[in-house]
This record gives C-alpha cells, structure tokens and sequence, in this order.
C-alpha cells in the first residue's frame, strides 16, 4: 500500500487536527471545490459533477472519521493510480498545512520541503506544487519573461517577410529549403534551427492503418449486415432481395517513441524532440519516453500546444539529460512497466539513438529480442547512419541491429520525410525475423561499401 | 421487488465480504461501501491476479442477487453486449405469415421487431425491468474493448437506458451494480473514470496474503502457508517479467498440498514453479542456483 493516513501532525508534538473539527455545513462545501480546484491545478482532472457526487457521497460516511473521510475523497476524485502519490500530498497540504492556524511559524516552505522528500514526488509535480503555493507570482514571472520572445517572433517573422521581397521570392525559398533539408542537424545555425522547426511543423504523418475486429455497415463488404437486412427486406416480404452488408475497420497503428538523449546524442536531441513534439500531435495515439540512465515518460509533457513549452516542460521533468547511455538498462523498465501498457493492438516502436551505450550488451540483447516480439514493428533511427561511412560497429549497435526491422537515418529533414513515408506504408504484414534474414541484416549493413563520389 | 441486505457501515461490508471468504481492507471496504450506498460504478484496477473479478462476485454473494458478466474483447459491439434479434425465427415467421396470407398486411409483418424475437445480451439483462433484485454487473477487463464500445458504455451508465429503435427505451427500474475491471493494456477515457468511484488494488501484505490463505485453503498447514507468503512476498521484490498475483498463490499452495508438502522444499518447489511465474525467464531466474538459498533464507527468517 502506498496510501499514507493523513495525521502527518501530530508528529509536531500537538494533536492531530481532524478536517472536519473545524468544516462543516457551507463552509465545508467552499472547501470541497477549493480542493477540487487545487487538484485541478496539479492535473488531475476534477470536474464539477464529481464535486457534487463527493458532497452528496460525504452524507453516507461518518464524517469525523478522518480515515473515512480521507479514503472517501480518494476513491472519488483520484481516478489515476500514477497520480496517487501527488493526490496524497495535496491531500495532507490542503487538509492539514495550508490555512491550519495551529502550524508553527516556520521559514515559508520549509515544512513542506520536508514533506516533498518524504514523499519523493518526481520534479515536474513538486513544481506544480511550489507554484501553487507561492500564489501565482511564478506564474506572472513566467508570463513576463515569455513576452519578449514573442515580440522577438514577429521581429523575426517580419525580417523573413522582407527577404521574401527580395529578388525572385519563390525560387529562392524552394532552393534554400531544398538545401535545409539535406543539411545534416548537426551543422545547423539558431536561424537553420528555427527555420526547420517551422517545416517539421507542416509535416503531415500518418501511419499505416491496422484491421481490427470490429465491422461497419459498408455498401460493399464480405460480411452480411442481419441486422439491417430483416429490417430493410420487410416490404418484399418473406424474400431477401436486398443484401446489406459489412465491412472489417481499420484504425491507425499506435505508435511509440523511446529517444536516446544522452550526451552524444546532444547535437541532435533538441531538434529531435520538437519531431517528437510534431508527430505526437499529428497522429492520434503515441506514447514518448526518452532516456539515458533512466527512462522518462513524455507524453503528457507533449501534449502542450505550444512546441517551446511542451520541450520546456520535458526538460524540467528529465533529468538525466546529457548524461551516460544505459539502453539495455532503459529498455527493460519500459519492457516491464509500459510494454503491457503501451504495446497493445500492434504498436509501432521507434527507437532513437546513435547505439553508444554504456550498460552490458547481454542486458541490451534480451530486452531488444523482447521488445521487438512484442511489437509489430520495430524502427530505429540512428542520425550518425547520415554519413555513408557509418558502419554499426559499437558493441551496442551490433548487439541491437539484430533485432531491428528498419535501421534508418535521421540526421536530417529528408530523413524524417522518408521515415514519414515508411510509416504510412506499414500494414498487416509482419516483418521477417528468422535467424537467416537477421544474419543477412546484420552483414550487409557491416560490410556497407562507401560510395565512390564521396 | 424483493429487499436487499443493507449495511449501515464500513465495517458491516467489511465482514459481509470476510463471510464469504474475502479479505478486504479498509479503503477497498470503503470503495465498495461507497459504490452501494451510491449505487455509482466501481472501476478497479491492478495488476493481473490480484481479485478484481472476485469483488464482483462476492458482492453478488453479499447481496444475494445475481451476477452478470460480461467480458469485453476488442470489437465487442451491440449485437454481443447488449441485444440481437433471432434472424432464424423472424425469416421462419415470415415465410410462416405469408403461407398463411397474413403477410399482405404491412402491421403484422412488424411483430417480428416483438420482446419474442429479441435476444438479451448482459447489459439488457442487467436493466431488465423484470429483475426482482438489481443484479451486479461485472465488465470485466474493459481495457480489451476499444473506443466505440467504451463510448457507449458511458451512455449506458449514466442514465441505465437502453433504446431499441423498433420497441422503444427500457429502463431499469433500479439501477445495477456494476463493477469493472481493468489491467491496463490501454489507458481507459478520463470522462468513464470520472463517472465511476476508483480503486487500486495493490498486491497484499504478507499478513493479508496469510490471512487470504487460511480462508481459501483451511486445510493448509500453517507453517506452509506462512513460508509461501514469505516466498512469494520475495518473489514480488524482484525484478520479474511478471510477479506472481494472488490466484498464482492460491494456485501454488494447492499444487504443494497436491504434493503433501508441510513446508518448503527446494525440489517440489522447483517442480511446482510454473504455477507461481508464467514466464520461462522469469522461471530460470528464480530457479536458478539461488532457490535454495532463498528457502534456507525464508525458514532462517521464522526460526528466529
């Protein structure tokens, strides 16, 4: 059990205030949706009904049972078992800390950071939660700081509507975005940088398409439609004269990110996640994690509109970012914690990363043989594959390539629009993966020959 | 209709549930307490074997009514989950009507669409007016069904309505009780979870996990039962593909009990593995040379 009875107090030496000594009737009430609104705030989705459900639900339990009342709350406004630990902390913050006219004068924020060690909450929650209590202000700083960014946008958005001016506009902008395009990331300016994340923006994805198990009436399908067919042959009486039919669905693959961001990949993972960021938004259902020594989620860090914030956000909440590489290591907790999660109804996986890796390459071996016998395809993109004389000779990249079923490049924005092309064309039929096919993989790619003009 | 038993507290269902053999801890107490008093739904979630599906049916035990289950799959639709007419009787009618000339009229061609030709499927029957007592209705591992079926779910549970265009909309006279379940292979839609009461159910403590033991399996020596719940507590701690859930326990024990085992022995153990891990790593792994020392561990651990 991970639930921690709400009587943290009492260890100050005084007794351990219940919540409803001092709430009842209306006041409790404005409490209520106070809380709701503060769990709101550290994103766990509350609404309204479910304030009103809990009021109504808080009549049939003894109230001044504070473990009652505490696991009442908890069963009907936390419906997420990742968030029950930030639910616990708001818990004993706003019940117990926040307005208690008994707690100590201490230094502001002191207790709490006692608390937060105590709970281990992970960093981007522990922010949220520091916002919160320093009422705002953070909030209004952020917003001042971010507002000369934005002028410096229409500045920047101006200079490149002059430049269009300039001379023969269209043939200009074709060429040098046909030249950005094959640039390698690594040689980017701030000004290539922003430039292509304004392309990466415009990319549409689309994955290829997976048969499920449902059928829908169709005009022409392989399966009849009884339903419809009694119904619609009634007015020829006892003759079936017309068939109605359905048809098999199809629905776009999952698709699943892991990205390497440790410190060789460094000159690539920034452009990298706003990739991320762009596919994640373009398509319906893909999961992100990135990883070095660890692995991180970044799903919901993506979810943010806005593609500087969202990697604002997945910035603050890694934080192993260019450090050492631990694939194998990476690779078996999302094998163990997210593959039965994220895997489901044949996912496409994605790996990023140039395969330096630091961890013991046996580890590397079953987690990979694993993950891609879970999957239904399995892609990695390496953007040191870029120049023609990479060969996958690091002990981690020979160990993985035996278990990948695209090995491609993503170095530059041509390689990301055929990866793109790759992903649409995906469907029902698997991969190849017997020994033989991996033997001859694994070959060519070692003995890849250098081209002439190079 | 018929009276329900109605408890009054939390710890009236706690011993309602313990009666019939299951062991339920406060908070989850509370969550099933709740969801009757309430009558709201009742998500569970956890990791697999760990007695989501048993909630449902010793709450149909404590309740005295009936359990109705339905199991999602992916694309489990309307026809599977809710109704289907019997196309075999309606063609027969027809073809039954027109030799008797009662077809020419167009009204008694629609007495086909009739209660007589329609098929209940579990969640009609679950809001069957005609139920003497709500039944409880358990929707077991909702995450295997996809969005269309969770989309109509949410309809369902928020008004316990069912509209069959040709007959017109039944409605239950008193709402069931519905349970469901969830291992999460796919994440369930935030507006079904905030309709629905939450729990998480976590493996048990070692005393928990004794205690659920001795219920099931009386003739369990004690000794026995408590090195299996150290043994398996143990197990839980590593670093496995998958940890053994409770029903893997209960499995287990009966297995030794099969072997007359009185406690725990590196050879019968060994044999009887696959009853705990369902994984061929996650057996070698804890078969390896390191068993015996995890059981000469287990026992050192209860003499002293």
């Amino acid at each position: 059990m991970t639930s921690i009875p709400p009587e943290q107090p009492g260890e100050n030496g005084h007794k351990a205030l219940r919540p409803l000594d001092i709430e009842r009737g209306e006041r409790l009430l404005y409490r209520l949706t106070e809380f709701g609104r503060l769990l709101w705030e550290s994103g766990i989705s509350v609404g309204p009904q479910q304030l009103l459900d809990l009021a109504e639900t808080l009549n049939e339990i003894d109230i001044t049972s504070k473990e009652d009342f505490y696991y009442t709350l908890k069963c009907s406004l936390l419906n997420k078992h990742e968030l029950e630990p930030v639910f616990e902390q708001m818990y004993h913050y706003f019940w117990f800390v926040r307005d208690n006219p008994r707690r100590k004068k201490e230094k502001p924020g002191s207790q709490v950071r006692k608390q937060e060690q105590a709970f281990r909450l992970p960093p981007s929650e522990r922010k949220r939660l520091a916002e919160h209590m320093n009422a705002s202000e953070a909030r209004r700083d952020m917003q001042r700081a971010s507002q000369p960014t934005q002028k410096q946008r229409s500045e920047l958005s101006e200079a490149k509507a002059k430049d269009d001016d300039l001379g023969d506009p269209q043939a200009y902008a074709y060429s040098a975005i046909e030249r950005l395009r094959q640039k390698d990331f690594e040689h980017y300016t701030w000004e290539e940088i922003q430039e292509a994340k304004r392309l990466m923006a415009d990319m549409r994805w689309n994955l290829g398409m997976r048969r499920t198990r449902r059928k829908a009436p169709a005009r022409r399908g392989s399966y009849l439609d009884m339903r419809r067919l009694v119904r619609h042959n009634l007015k020829y009486g006892a003759e079936m004269v017309e068939l109605t039919r359905r048809e098999i669905k199809y629905k776009p693959r999952p698709l699943v990110i892991i990205c390497d961001i440790s410190g060789s990949m460094s000159l690539y993972s920034r452009l990298l996640l706003h990739f991320i960021h762009t596919i994640s938004n373009g398509l319906q259902n893909v999961e992100a994690f990135v990883f070095g020594t660890r692995l991180t989620r970044i799903t919901h860090q993506l979810k943010r509109r806005d593609v500087d914030e969202a990697v604002r956000d997945v910035s603050k909440s890694v934080q192993d970012w260019s450090g050492g590489t631990r694939i194998g290591d990476a690779l078996h907790i999302f094998n163990q914690r997210w593959a039965r999660r994220v895997l489901g109804r044949g996912a496409v996986v994605l790996i990023i990363s140039d395969g330096w890796d630091r961890g013991e390459s046996e580890v590397l071996q079953v987690e990979m043989d694993r993950l891609q016998h879970s999957c239904h395809r399995l892609i990695w993109l390496n953007p040191l594959l870029g120049a023609p004389d990479y060969r996958p000779l690091t002990m981690g990249m020979k160990t993985a390539l035996n278990f990948i079923d695209d090995f491609l490049p993503a170095h530059n924005l041509d390689s990301l629009i055929s990866l793109g092309n790759i992903l649409s064309t995906i469907d029902d039929s698997r991969p190849v993966r017997n020994a033989y096919a991996r033997r001859k993989a694994v070959e060519a790619w070692t003995r890849r020959k250098v081209p002439q003009d190079w | 209709m018929q009276e329900l038993p109605t408890f009054a507290t939390v710890e009236d269902v706690q011993r309602a549930l313990y009666a019939l053999d299951y062991i339920a801890d406060r908070p989850l107490a509370t969550a099933i307490f709740l969801a009757l008093k309430r009558r709201k739904p009742l998500l569970l979630e956890g990791e697999p074997g760990v007695g989501k599906t048993e909630v449902a049916k010793v709450l149909a035990g404590i309740l005295q009514t009936n359990l109705i289950r339905l199991q999602c799959y992916e694309g489990i639709d309307v026809s599977t989950a809710v109704y289907e007419w019997n196309y075999t009787r309606q063609m027969l009618h027809i073809r039954l009507m027109e030799a008797s000339g009662a077809a020419q009229h167009q009204e008694e061609l629609k007495e086909i669409f009739g209660p007589d030709f329609l098929i209940q499927r579990p969640l009609l029957q679950a809001i069957d007016p005609a139920n003497a007592k709500p039944p409880v209705l358990l929707i077991d591992e909702l995450d295997r069904s996809d969005e269309e079926f969770e989309a109509y779910l949410l309809e369902l549970l928020s008004d316990f309505q069912i509209t069959i265009p040709e007959i017109g909309t039944i409605q239950a006279k008193e709402p069931p009780f519905v349970i469901i379940t969830s291992n999460r292979t796919r994440e369930i839609h935030d507006a079904l979870r905030r309709r629905c009461l939450y729990y998480w159910i976590d493996y048990p403590t070692i005393e928990k996990e004794f205690s659920i033991l001795l219920a099931r399996q009386p003739q369990a020596p004690e000794q026995l039962a408590r090195q299996v719940c150290a043994f398996v507590s143990e197990l839980r701690s590593m670093d496995l593909y998958k940890a053994p859930g409770v029903a893997e326990t209960l499995d287990w024990i009966s297995s030794l009990l099969a072997l007359d085992q009185l406690e725990l022995v590196e050879g019968p153990v060994r044999d009887t593995l696959g009853a705990l891990l369902k994984y061929q790593d996650d057996v070698l792994k804890v078969g390896g040379s390191d068993l015996g020392k995890l059981i000469q561990k287990i026992k050192g651990a209860f003499r002293s």
